[in-house]
Protein backbone atom coordinates (compact mmCIF):
# COMPACT_ATOMS: atom_id res chain seq x y z
CA UNK A 1 0.00 0.00 0.00
CA UNK A 2 2.47 2.27 1.13
CA UNK A 3 4.81 1.26 -1.84
CA UNK A 4 2.02 2.18 -4.01
CA UNK A 5 1.21 5.74 -2.84
CA UNK A 6 4.61 6.36 -2.66
CA UNK A 7 5.25 5.11 -6.41
CA UNK A 8 1.74 7.09 -7.73
CA UNK A 9 2.82 10.46 -6.08
CA UNK A 10 6.91 9.46 -7.39
CA UNK A 11 5.21 9.43 -11.09
CA UNK A 12 2.94 12.58 -10.30
CA UNK A 13 5.90 14.53 -9.62
CA UNK A 14 8.05 13.78 -12.23
CA UNK A 15 5.56 13.87 -15.11
CA UNK A 16 4.39 17.35 -13.69
CA UNK A 17 5.33 19.87 -16.08
CA UNK A 18 7.82 21.90 -13.85
CA UNK A 19 10.04 18.77 -13.15
CA UNK A 20 12.21 19.21 -16.10
CA UNK A 21 13.49 22.55 -14.05
CA UNK A 22 13.77 21.31 -10.54
CA UNK A 23 15.70 18.86 -11.80
CA UNK A 24 17.88 21.15 -13.76
CA UNK A 25 18.40 23.33 -10.10
CA UNK A 26 18.47 21.03 -7.75
CA UNK A 27 19.17 17.80 -9.08
CA UNK A 28 22.36 18.61 -11.58
CA UNK A 29 24.72 15.29 -12.20
CA UNK A 30 27.10 17.59 -13.79
CA UNK A 31 26.71 20.21 -10.53
CA UNK A 32 26.87 17.35 -8.34
CA UNK A 33 30.01 15.95 -9.57
CA UNK A 34 31.92 19.82 -9.84
CA UNK A 35 30.93 20.25 -6.30
CA UNK A 36 30.48 17.29 -3.78
CA UNK A 37 34.31 17.60 -3.05
CA UNK A 38 34.59 20.85 -2.00
CA UNK A 39 31.32 20.85 0.14
CA UNK A 40 32.96 17.74 1.79
CA UNK A 41 36.09 19.85 2.80
CA UNK A 42 33.93 22.39 3.84
CA UNK A 43 31.53 20.46 5.49
CA UNK A 44 35.13 19.38 7.56
CA UNK A 45 34.26 22.44 9.45
CA UNK A 46 30.91 21.74 10.85
CA UNK A 47 32.27 18.26 11.98
CA UNK A 48 35.09 20.21 14.07
CA UNK A 49 32.81 22.60 15.30
CA UNK A 50 30.18 20.13 16.49
CA UNK A 51 32.97 18.00 18.12
CA UNK A 52 34.58 20.83 19.82
CA UNK A 53 31.22 22.67 21.12
CA UNK A 54 29.86 19.29 22.68
CA UNK A 55 32.63 18.77 24.94
CA UNK A 56 32.60 22.70 25.77
CA UNK A 57 28.95 22.54 26.26
CA UNK A 58 28.53 19.28 27.79
CA UNK A 59 31.46 20.76 30.73
CA UNK A 60 29.55 23.97 31.19
CA UNK A 61 25.80 22.51 31.11
CA UNK A 62 26.90 19.94 33.68
CA UNK A 63 28.82 22.92 35.69
CA UNK A 64 25.44 25.19 36.13
CA UNK A 65 23.47 22.35 37.01
CA UNK A 66 25.47 21.01 39.54
CA UNK A 67 25.30 25.19 40.65
CA UNK A 68 21.59 24.65 40.68
CA UNK A 69 20.59 21.64 42.27
CA UNK A 70 23.32 22.58 45.16
CA UNK A 71 22.19 23.66 48.81
CA UNK A 72 25.31 24.99 50.34
CA UNK A 73 24.72 28.28 51.81
CA UNK A 74 27.75 29.98 50.06
CA UNK A 75 27.02 28.93 46.88
CA UNK A 76 23.77 31.05 46.80
CA UNK A 77 25.17 33.78 44.44
CA UNK A 78 26.01 31.34 42.18
CA UNK A 79 23.04 29.54 41.85
CA UNK A 80 21.45 33.15 41.05
CA UNK A 81 23.75 33.69 38.30
CA UNK A 82 23.06 30.17 37.11
CA UNK A 83 19.34 30.70 36.82
CA UNK A 84 19.86 34.06 34.69
CA UNK A 85 22.25 32.79 33.20
CA UNK A 86 19.90 29.73 31.44
CA UNK A 87 17.06 32.12 31.17
CA UNK A 88 18.02 34.48 29.56
CA UNK A 89 20.60 32.45 26.94
CA UNK A 90 17.82 30.13 26.35
CA UNK A 91 15.63 33.09 25.52
CA UNK A 92 17.81 34.53 22.72
CA UNK A 93 17.68 32.78 19.32
CA UNK A 94 20.96 30.92 19.09
CA UNK A 95 21.45 32.63 15.57
CA UNK A 96 21.24 35.96 17.03
CA UNK A 97 23.54 34.99 19.71
CA UNK A 98 25.92 34.01 16.45
CA UNK A 99 25.88 36.88 14.98
CA UNK A 100 26.87 38.83 17.98
CA UNK A 101 29.93 37.18 19.09
CA UNK A 102 30.79 37.06 15.39
CA UNK A 103 30.73 39.82 13.68
CA UNK A 104 30.39 41.71 17.68
CA UNK A 105 33.76 40.78 19.31
CA UNK A 106 35.79 40.87 16.59
CA UNK A 107 34.47 44.60 16.08
CA UNK A 108 36.04 46.02 18.96
CA UNK A 109 39.46 44.78 18.02
CA UNK A 110 40.26 43.66 21.59
CA UNK A 111 43.90 43.12 22.53
CA UNK A 112 44.85 40.10 23.29
CA UNK A 113 41.73 37.64 22.41
CA UNK A 114 41.21 36.25 18.80
CA UNK A 115 39.58 37.97 15.95
CA UNK A 116 38.62 34.49 14.20
CA UNK A 117 34.73 33.93 14.13
CA UNK A 118 35.11 30.69 13.94
CA UNK A 119 35.88 30.46 17.60
CA UNK A 120 33.75 33.34 18.52
CA UNK A 121 30.30 31.25 16.66
CA UNK A 122 31.55 28.32 18.39
CA UNK A 123 31.85 30.13 21.61
CA UNK A 124 27.86 31.50 20.87
CA UNK A 125 26.86 27.59 20.61
CA UNK A 126 28.27 26.69 23.57
CA UNK A 127 26.72 29.85 25.69
CA UNK A 128 23.47 28.86 23.52
CA UNK A 129 23.26 24.97 24.04
CA UNK A 130 24.74 24.31 27.45
CA UNK A 131 21.66 26.47 28.72
CA UNK A 132 19.71 23.68 27.59
CA UNK A 133 21.94 20.67 28.12
CA UNK A 134 22.47 22.25 31.79
CA UNK A 135 18.36 22.04 32.07
CA UNK A 136 19.02 18.47 30.92
CA UNK A 137 21.29 18.00 33.11
CA UNK A 138 19.50 19.25 36.42
CA UNK A 139 16.50 17.57 35.19
CA UNK A 140 18.75 14.06 35.77
CA UNK A 141 20.08 15.24 38.90
CA UNK A 142 16.90 15.72 40.68
CA UNK A 143 15.59 12.43 39.59
CA UNK A 144 17.69 10.24 42.07
CA UNK A 145 15.92 9.90 44.44
CA UNK A 146 16.99 11.76 47.82
CA UNK A 147 17.35 8.15 49.63
CA UNK A 148 20.39 7.68 47.75
CA UNK A 149 21.86 10.67 48.96
CA UNK A 150 21.10 9.86 52.25
CA UNK A 151 22.31 6.66 52.02
CA UNK A 152 25.49 8.30 50.37
CA UNK A 153 25.59 10.58 53.34
CA UNK A 154 25.73 8.20 55.43
CA UNK A 155 28.18 6.12 54.66
CA UNK A 156 30.19 9.13 55.61
CA UNK A 157 31.08 10.24 51.87
CA UNK A 158 31.82 13.90 51.47
CA UNK A 159 29.34 16.19 48.99
CA UNK A 160 31.87 15.99 46.24
CA UNK A 161 32.74 12.36 45.90
CA UNK A 162 28.68 12.08 46.65
CA UNK A 163 28.31 13.66 43.12
CA UNK A 164 30.98 11.78 41.77
CA UNK A 165 30.19 8.17 42.56
CA UNK A 166 26.16 8.35 43.12
CA UNK A 167 24.15 11.27 41.91
CA UNK A 168 25.60 11.73 38.70
CA UNK A 169 26.29 8.27 36.93
CA UNK A 170 22.90 7.71 38.12
CA UNK A 171 21.38 11.21 36.23
CA UNK A 172 23.83 10.80 33.37
CA UNK A 173 22.38 7.13 32.62
CA UNK A 174 18.89 8.39 32.63
CA UNK A 175 19.35 11.45 30.36
CA UNK A 176 21.42 9.84 27.74
CA UNK A 177 18.55 9.96 25.41
CA UNK A 178 17.43 13.62 25.95
CA UNK A 179 20.87 14.70 25.34
CA UNK A 180 22.09 12.84 22.12
CA UNK A 181 18.41 14.73 21.02
CA UNK A 182 20.63 17.77 21.72
CA UNK A 183 23.65 16.81 20.00
CA UNK A 184 21.68 16.08 16.78
CA UNK A 185 20.37 19.98 16.69
CA UNK A 186 23.60 21.28 17.21
CA UNK A 187 25.25 19.15 14.57
CA UNK A 188 22.80 21.03 12.33
CA UNK A 189 22.84 24.23 14.08
CA UNK A 190 26.38 24.19 13.21
CA UNK A 191 25.28 25.69 10.12
CA UNK A 192 24.02 28.76 11.35
CA UNK A 193 27.87 29.79 11.30
CA UNK A 194 27.57 30.35 7.74
CA UNK A 195 25.75 33.54 8.09
CA UNK A 196 29.14 35.06 9.53
CA UNK A 197 30.22 34.23 5.82
CA UNK A 198 32.74 31.56 6.87
CA UNK A 199 33.19 28.64 4.60
CA UNK A 200 31.41 25.56 6.08
CA UNK A 201 28.97 23.42 4.32
CA UNK A 202 25.99 25.71 3.91
CA UNK A 203 27.95 28.39 2.77
CA UNK A 204 29.71 27.11 0.06
CA UNK A 205 26.80 25.33 -1.02
CA UNK A 206 24.87 28.95 -0.96
CA UNK A 207 28.06 31.06 -2.53
CA UNK A 208 27.62 28.26 -5.44
CA UNK A 209 23.73 29.03 -5.79
CA UNK A 210 24.38 32.67 -6.40
CA UNK A 211 26.82 32.27 -8.61
CA UNK A 212 25.70 29.36 -10.93
CA UNK A 213 22.38 29.23 -10.47
CA UNK A 214 22.02 25.91 -9.77
CA UNK A 215 21.07 24.16 -5.95
CA UNK A 216 22.45 21.18 -6.49
CA UNK A 217 25.47 21.83 -3.81
CA UNK A 218 22.80 22.48 -1.43
CA UNK A 219 21.06 19.16 -1.98
CA UNK A 220 24.74 17.68 -1.67
CA UNK A 221 24.97 19.72 1.91
CA UNK A 222 21.75 18.36 2.88
CA UNK A 223 22.34 14.59 2.38
CA UNK A 224 25.71 14.70 3.93
CA UNK A 225 23.96 16.44 7.24
CA UNK A 226 21.27 13.71 6.81
CA UNK A 227 24.09 11.17 6.74
CA UNK A 228 25.70 12.36 9.73
CA UNK A 229 22.65 12.60 12.12
CA UNK A 230 20.80 9.56 10.93
CA UNK A 231 23.37 7.38 13.19
CA UNK A 232 23.22 9.42 16.21
CA UNK A 233 18.96 10.14 16.11
CA UNK A 234 19.06 5.95 15.75
CA UNK A 235 21.31 5.34 18.72
CA UNK A 236 19.04 7.70 20.21
CA UNK A 237 16.29 5.60 19.93
CA UNK A 238 18.23 2.55 20.63
CA UNK A 239 19.55 3.73 23.82
CA UNK A 240 15.79 5.18 24.87
CA UNK A 241 14.01 1.45 24.46
CA UNK A 242 17.24 -0.31 26.31
CA UNK A 243 16.55 2.68 29.19
CA UNK A 244 12.76 1.82 29.23
CA UNK A 245 13.04 -2.00 29.42
CA UNK A 246 15.72 -1.77 32.22
CA UNK A 247 13.51 -0.14 34.56
CA UNK A 248 10.71 -2.17 33.74
CA UNK A 249 12.82 -5.19 34.98
CA UNK A 250 14.09 -3.39 37.58
CA UNK A 251 10.74 -2.33 38.79
CA UNK A 252 9.67 -6.15 39.09
CA UNK B 1 30.60 8.21 81.20
CA UNK B 2 31.03 4.98 80.03
CA UNK B 3 27.88 4.84 77.54
CA UNK B 4 28.86 4.82 73.73
CA UNK B 5 25.62 7.02 72.98
CA UNK B 6 24.11 10.03 75.55
CA UNK B 7 20.94 11.44 74.37
CA UNK B 8 19.56 14.52 76.84
CA UNK B 9 16.57 16.59 76.26
CA UNK B 10 16.92 16.62 72.33
CA UNK B 11 14.21 18.49 70.50
CA UNK B 12 13.53 18.51 67.23
CA UNK B 13 10.56 20.64 65.04
CA UNK B 14 9.62 20.72 61.24
CA UNK B 15 7.94 24.23 61.03
CA UNK B 16 5.14 24.23 63.66
CA UNK B 17 5.30 20.73 63.90
CA UNK B 18 7.05 19.70 66.99
CA UNK B 19 8.12 16.08 66.27
CA UNK B 20 10.77 15.18 69.25
CA UNK B 21 9.73 17.01 72.88
CA UNK B 22 12.74 16.15 74.66
CA UNK B 23 14.32 12.78 74.11
CA UNK B 24 16.63 11.14 76.71
CA UNK B 25 18.33 7.72 75.55
CA UNK B 26 21.31 6.16 77.00
CA UNK B 27 23.03 3.17 74.44
CA UNK B 28 26.01 1.12 76.31
CA UNK B 29 28.50 -0.72 74.45
CA UNK B 30 26.93 -4.07 73.31
CA UNK B 31 23.30 -3.23 73.13
CA UNK B 32 20.18 -3.44 71.01
CA UNK B 33 18.02 -1.01 72.06
CA UNK B 34 14.31 -1.24 69.78
CA UNK B 35 12.50 1.51 69.85
CA UNK B 36 9.34 1.20 69.13
CA UNK B 37 5.77 3.51 68.42
CA UNK B 38 3.34 4.25 66.42
CA UNK B 39 3.77 5.65 62.73
CA UNK B 40 4.62 9.69 63.26
CA UNK B 41 5.44 9.21 67.24
CA UNK B 42 9.75 10.22 66.01
CA UNK B 43 11.73 7.07 65.35
CA UNK B 44 13.09 8.03 62.29
CA UNK B 45 13.53 11.33 63.01
CA UNK B 46 15.62 10.11 66.18
CA UNK B 47 17.45 8.07 64.11
CA UNK B 48 18.27 10.62 61.45
CA UNK B 49 19.16 12.90 64.38
CA UNK B 50 21.70 10.74 65.92
CA UNK B 51 23.49 10.76 62.82
CA UNK B 52 23.38 14.27 62.14
CA UNK B 53 21.35 14.05 58.81
CA UNK B 54 19.17 16.35 60.47
CA UNK B 55 19.99 19.09 62.76
CA UNK B 56 18.70 19.16 65.66
CA UNK B 57 16.88 22.32 67.34
CA UNK B 58 17.99 21.86 70.99
CA UNK B 59 19.41 19.12 73.70
CA UNK B 60 23.23 17.12 73.20
CA UNK B 61 24.44 14.42 71.86
CA UNK B 62 27.36 12.60 72.79
CA UNK B 63 28.88 9.75 71.15
CA UNK B 64 32.27 7.84 72.12
CA UNK B 65 33.13 10.61 74.31
CA UNK B 66 32.54 13.70 72.35
CA UNK B 67 29.41 16.30 71.88
CA UNK B 68 28.51 15.28 68.40
CA UNK B 69 25.60 18.43 68.57
CA UNK B 70 28.47 20.55 68.76
CA UNK B 71 28.23 23.30 65.68
CA UNK B 72 31.86 22.33 65.49
CA UNK B 73 31.81 18.56 64.91
CA UNK B 74 33.04 17.00 61.48
CA UNK B 75 29.88 15.51 61.07
CA UNK B 76 31.59 12.86 58.23
CA UNK B 77 33.89 11.73 61.03
CA UNK B 78 31.01 11.01 63.14
CA UNK B 79 29.20 9.29 60.37
CA UNK B 80 32.26 6.74 59.65
CA UNK B 81 32.05 5.63 62.78
CA UNK B 82 28.37 5.03 62.89
CA UNK B 83 26.18 2.97 60.19
CA UNK B 84 22.57 3.71 58.96
CA UNK B 85 20.09 1.65 57.05
CA UNK B 86 17.09 2.65 55.58
CA UNK B 87 14.04 1.04 55.05
CA UNK B 88 14.48 1.06 51.53
CA UNK B 89 16.27 2.59 48.28
CA UNK B 90 20.12 2.05 50.45
CA UNK B 91 21.59 0.08 47.47
CA UNK B 92 23.05 2.55 45.01
CA UNK B 93 21.72 0.66 41.35
CA UNK B 94 24.16 1.43 39.11
CA UNK B 95 27.51 0.07 41.27
CA UNK B 96 27.71 -3.97 42.05
CA UNK B 97 27.24 -4.91 45.58
CA UNK B 98 30.53 -5.28 45.94
CA UNK B 99 30.91 -1.77 44.47
CA UNK B 100 28.42 -0.49 46.90
CA UNK B 101 30.27 -2.23 49.91
CA UNK B 102 34.08 -1.02 48.95
CA UNK B 103 32.85 2.97 48.06
CA UNK B 104 32.82 3.87 51.63
CA UNK B 105 36.30 2.09 52.98
CA UNK B 106 38.19 3.67 49.97
CA UNK B 107 36.55 7.18 49.83
CA UNK B 108 35.68 7.58 53.21
CA UNK B 109 38.39 5.69 55.23
CA UNK B 110 41.14 6.12 52.54
CA UNK B 111 41.76 2.25 52.38
CA UNK B 112 43.46 0.54 49.60
CA UNK B 113 40.87 -0.76 47.24
CA UNK B 114 42.89 -4.27 47.74
CA UNK B 115 41.97 -3.70 51.26
CA UNK B 116 38.64 -3.10 51.28
CA UNK B 117 37.42 -5.55 48.59
CA UNK B 118 38.99 -7.99 50.89
CA UNK B 119 36.97 -7.10 53.83
CA UNK B 120 33.73 -6.57 51.55
CA UNK B 121 33.89 -10.04 49.82
CA UNK B 122 34.64 -11.97 53.28
CA UNK B 123 31.77 -10.12 55.05
CA UNK B 124 29.41 -11.22 51.89
CA UNK B 125 30.47 -14.50 51.96
CA UNK B 126 29.99 -14.73 55.53
CA UNK B 127 26.24 -13.41 55.70
CA UNK B 128 25.51 -15.69 52.41
CA UNK B 129 26.02 -12.71 49.60
CA UNK B 130 29.30 -14.45 48.45
CA UNK B 131 27.60 -15.13 44.95
CA UNK B 132 26.11 -11.93 44.35
CA UNK B 133 29.31 -9.54 44.98
CA UNK B 134 29.52 -8.73 41.28
CA UNK B 135 26.12 -8.83 40.37
CA UNK B 136 24.02 -5.18 40.09
CA UNK B 137 21.00 -4.78 43.04
CA UNK B 138 18.30 -5.63 40.45
CA UNK B 139 19.44 -9.03 40.00
CA UNK B 140 18.67 -9.41 44.17
CA UNK B 141 15.62 -10.12 45.78
CA UNK B 142 14.32 -7.62 47.92
CA UNK B 143 15.82 -9.54 51.13
CA UNK B 144 18.93 -10.03 49.90
CA UNK B 145 19.02 -6.46 48.92
CA UNK B 146 19.03 -5.56 52.33
CA UNK B 147 21.21 -7.71 53.52
CA UNK B 148 23.57 -6.36 51.42
CA UNK B 149 22.39 -3.01 52.89
CA UNK B 150 23.41 -4.10 56.34
CA UNK B 151 26.75 -6.02 54.89
CA UNK B 152 27.54 -2.14 53.34
CA UNK B 153 27.39 -0.55 57.09
CA UNK B 154 29.49 -3.14 58.54
CA UNK B 155 31.94 -2.98 56.01
CA UNK B 156 33.64 0.37 57.93
CA UNK B 157 33.38 -1.48 61.32
CA UNK B 158 31.29 0.98 63.03
CA UNK B 159 30.78 1.21 66.78
CA UNK B 160 27.33 1.87 66.11
CA UNK B 161 24.33 0.56 63.63
CA UNK B 162 21.61 2.37 63.62
CA UNK B 163 18.63 0.67 61.35
CA UNK B 164 15.07 2.12 60.75
CA UNK B 165 12.45 -0.46 59.76
CA UNK B 166 14.73 -2.11 57.36
CA UNK B 167 12.32 -4.84 56.66
CA UNK B 168 8.82 -2.72 56.99
CA UNK B 169 9.02 -2.77 52.74
CA UNK B 170 9.53 -6.00 52.27
CA UNK B 171 7.47 -9.17 51.39
CA UNK B 172 6.33 -11.05 54.65
CA UNK B 173 8.12 -14.14 53.67
CA UNK B 174 11.66 -12.34 53.30
CA UNK B 175 11.81 -10.55 56.44
CA UNK B 176 13.02 -13.35 58.21
CA UNK B 177 16.75 -13.95 56.26
CA UNK B 178 17.15 -10.24 57.37
CA UNK B 179 16.36 -10.16 60.71
CA UNK B 180 18.06 -13.46 60.65
CA UNK B 181 21.38 -11.13 59.84
CA UNK B 182 20.66 -8.95 62.47
CA UNK B 183 20.36 -11.54 65.35
CA UNK B 184 23.41 -12.96 64.53
CA UNK B 185 25.12 -9.38 64.94
CA UNK B 186 23.35 -8.86 67.64
CA UNK B 187 24.99 -11.89 69.33
CA UNK B 188 27.89 -10.94 68.34
CA UNK B 189 27.82 -8.00 70.50
CA UNK B 190 27.58 -5.40 67.46
CA UNK B 191 25.74 -2.43 69.42
CA UNK B 192 22.85 -1.26 67.46
CA UNK B 193 20.00 0.86 67.43
CA UNK B 194 16.58 -0.22 65.46
CA UNK B 195 13.65 1.70 64.68
CA UNK B 196 11.05 -1.91 63.90
CA UNK B 197 7.54 -3.00 63.96
CA UNK B 198 8.79 -6.49 64.44
CA UNK B 199 7.59 -6.62 67.73
CA UNK B 200 8.66 -10.49 68.22
CA UNK B 201 12.21 -10.02 66.83
CA UNK B 202 12.24 -6.85 69.58
CA UNK B 203 11.10 -9.56 72.21
CA UNK B 204 14.11 -12.04 71.11
CA UNK B 205 16.63 -9.90 70.47
CA UNK B 206 16.18 -6.58 72.22
CA UNK B 207 18.19 -5.73 75.18
CA UNK B 208 15.81 -2.65 75.80
CA UNK B 209 13.01 -1.72 74.40
CA UNK B 210 11.95 2.22 74.52
CA UNK B 211 8.41 2.81 73.43
CA UNK B 212 8.35 6.59 72.05
CA UNK B 213 5.08 8.62 72.09
CA UNK B 214 4.50 11.68 70.38
CA UNK B 215 7.70 12.64 70.62
CA UNK B 216 8.99 11.65 74.03
CA UNK B 217 10.23 8.16 75.71
CA UNK B 218 7.40 7.21 77.17
CA UNK B 219 8.57 3.88 78.66
CA UNK B 220 11.69 2.08 78.52
CA UNK B 221 12.83 -1.05 79.71
CA UNK B 222 13.95 -4.26 79.20
CA UNK B 223 11.47 -6.38 76.57
CA UNK B 224 9.85 -8.75 79.06
CA UNK B 225 8.99 -5.44 80.96
CA UNK B 226 7.93 -3.36 78.31
CA UNK B 227 6.53 -5.76 76.30
CA UNK B 228 5.20 -8.11 78.64
CA UNK B 229 4.14 -5.84 81.86
CA UNK B 230 3.90 -2.54 80.69
CA UNK B 231 3.42 0.64 83.05
CA UNK B 232 2.65 3.00 81.31
CA UNK B 233 -1.14 3.04 79.76
CA UNK B 234 -0.05 4.45 76.68
CA UNK B 235 2.08 1.38 76.29
CA UNK B 236 -0.47 -0.92 76.94
CA UNK B 237 -3.01 1.02 74.43
CA UNK B 238 -0.04 0.59 71.81
CA UNK B 239 0.52 -2.58 72.20
CA UNK B 240 -3.44 -4.16 72.23
CA UNK B 241 -3.03 -2.19 68.56
CA UNK B 242 -0.13 -3.75 67.35
CA UNK B 243 0.13 -7.25 68.83
N1 LIG C 1 11.17 16.43 56.42
C1 LIG C 1 10.04 16.57 57.14
N2 LIG C 1 9.33 17.71 57.07
C2 LIG C 1 8.20 17.87 57.80
N3 LIG C 1 7.71 16.95 58.63
C3 LIG C 1 8.38 15.79 58.76
C4 LIG C 1 9.57 15.54 58.02
N4 LIG C 1 10.02 14.31 58.34
C5 LIG C 1 9.13 13.82 59.23
N5 LIG C 1 8.15 14.71 59.49
C6 LIG C 1 7.04 14.52 60.44
O1 LIG C 1 7.58 14.14 61.66
C7 LIG C 1 6.75 13.18 62.29
C8 LIG C 1 7.59 12.02 62.74
O2 LIG C 1 8.04 11.31 61.60
P1 LIG C 1 8.97 10.04 61.68
O3 LIG C 1 9.24 9.65 60.29
O4 LIG C 1 10.11 10.30 62.58
O5 LIG C 1 7.99 8.99 62.36
P2 LIG C 1 8.19 7.44 62.55
O6 LIG C 1 8.02 7.16 63.98
O7 LIG C 1 9.46 7.01 61.92
O8 LIG C 1 6.96 6.87 61.76
P3 LIG C 1 6.87 5.54 60.85
O9 LIG C 1 6.62 4.41 61.77
O10 LIG C 1 5.70 5.81 59.98
O11 LIG C 1 8.14 5.41 60.09
C9 LIG C 1 5.67 12.81 61.30
O12 LIG C 1 4.47 13.43 61.69
C10 LIG C 1 6.14 13.39 60.01
O13 LIG C 1 5.06 13.86 59.27
MG1 LIG D 1 9.98 5.85 60.20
Amino acid sequence: MTVVVLGLLLVGLVSSPGWERVKEYFFSPEAARESWRAVLEAMWLNVRLFVVCEIGILVLGLLIAVARTTRSAWLAPVRVVAVVYTDVVRGIPTILLITMFGFGIPALQLQGITNDRVVWAGVALVVSYSAYVSEVFRAGLESVHPSQVASARALGLSEGRILRHVVVPQAVRRIVPPLLNDFVSLQKDTALVSVLGVLDGVFWATNYANFNFNYTPMVVVALYFVVLTVPLARLTDHLQKRLVERERAGAR
Amino acid sequence: MSALLSVRDLRKSYGDRVVLEGIDLDVEPGEVVCLIGASGSGKSTLLRCLNLLEQTDDGTITFEGSEITDPRTDERAVRRRMGMVFQAYNLFPHLTVLQNCVLAPRFAHRRSRREAEARARDLLGRFGLGDFADVHPDRLSGGQQQRAAVVRALCTSPSLLLLDEVTAALDPELVGEVLGILRELAAEGTTMVLATHEMSFARDVATRVVFLDAGRVCEEGPPSQVLGAPLQERTRAFLARVL
